[in-house]
């Protein structure tokens, strides 16, 4: 009887201790969704823009600026699933989807990202994008390692296969594409797959 | 036997207890952010960040937010130490209560 009532403790006070500190109401959903959009964009890309074989991109053509609105406009579709899916989740447990721990998660994943991103356009306005994928890859991994503190802690591991993609997509140029698709593609589908299978086992 | 006398009685309560948890992962949590985690009424909350401010378990830091009064609470190292006891006996207790026949003394 003792003991039930202090088990019982140990569950609560774990209970506590995540839900005040993490942003438990993403969705796996959003993983595997994210994943299809830069699949499709990728394929996109792949048939329509991408310079034939021997051709090389150029920073001011008509098909690097649609390539950049197509990354732009998948990060987007992106990041409103992701909010769209966390607030559904947040409602169907009635949590806040706006508390201390939401503020907490974006600063987090917000400044590895940010800088990334603003060093790969200063990159590219000097003509330098041959490392945009690895790049993308890597600050991309870094922010979901950042982040995996104030979250559900498994988005580390996807943190660290993305850096690990990354640092293979530096070391291998010209395979840039595949990596890219490979990191967030691939990896979104399967990583939010197991992370939806788990949150409907409960 | 000491460790059994580790068993706070001051955690010995669902609140406090929730309390200490919350404080021991975040820096400083506020008033209003406690009642939500906790789901508990003004009063009720009050009197048990009484009982754990007298034992000096934690720290109150008063502060105007804009024009509205914002009451912060921090844990402090000493509160952090009887929690992480509390925590270790709680462990010990489980740990004795599904092996009955292990010697305590054996490790």
């Amino acid at each position: 009887m003792e003991s039930k009532n202090y088990l019982d403790d140990l569950s609560e006070i774990k209970d506590l201790m995540s839900r005040s500190s993490r942003f438990l109401s993403l969705s796996g959903l959003s993983g595997i969704l994210a994943g299809l959009y830069a699949l499709i964009g990728a394929g996109i890309a792949y048939v329509y823009l991408l310079p034939a074989e021997g051709e090389s991109l150029r920073t001011h053509s008509t098909s690097f600026s649609l390539l950049v609105a197509l990354l732009l406009g998948i990060a987007f579709l992106s990041i409103v699933t992701a909010i769209g899916l966390s607030y559904r989740k947040a409602k169907k447990n009635g949590e806040n989807i706006w508390d201390a721990t939401t503020t907490r998660l974006l600063i987090n994943f917000a400044v590895p990202l940010l800088t990334g991103g603003i060093y790969i356009l200063i990159k590219i306005q000097s003509d330098h994008f041959g490392l945009t994928g690895a790049l993308m890859l890597i600050f991309y991994g870094l922010a979901l390692v950042n982040a995996s503190k104030y979250t559900l802690g498994q988005v580390r591991y996807l943190g660290y296969i993305e850096i690990v993609l990354g640092l293979f997509c530096a070391a291998f140029p010209g395979h840039g594409f595949w990596f890219w698709t490979l990191g967030f593609g691939v990896m979104h589908i399967l990583y939010g797959g197991l992370m939806y299978q788990k949150e409907r086992q409960g | 036997m000491g460790l059994i006398d580790n068993i706070n009685k001051l955690f010995d309560h669902r609140i406090r207890l929730g309390i200490m948890s919350i404080l021991m992962v975040n820096e400083e949590v506020d008033f209003t952010r406690l009642k939500e985690l906790l789901g508990l009424t003004d009063g009720n909350l009050a009197s048990h960040l009484k009982t754990l401010e007298k034992a000096e378990y934690l720290s109150i830091e008063k502060r105007f937010v804009g024009r509205k009064p914002n009451t912060r609470y921090k844990a402090t190292k000493a509160g952090r130490t009887a929690f992480q006891k509390h925590l270790e006996a709680l462990e010990y207790l489980i740990k004795q209560a599904e092996n009955p026949n292990d010697n305590p003394n054996s490790k």
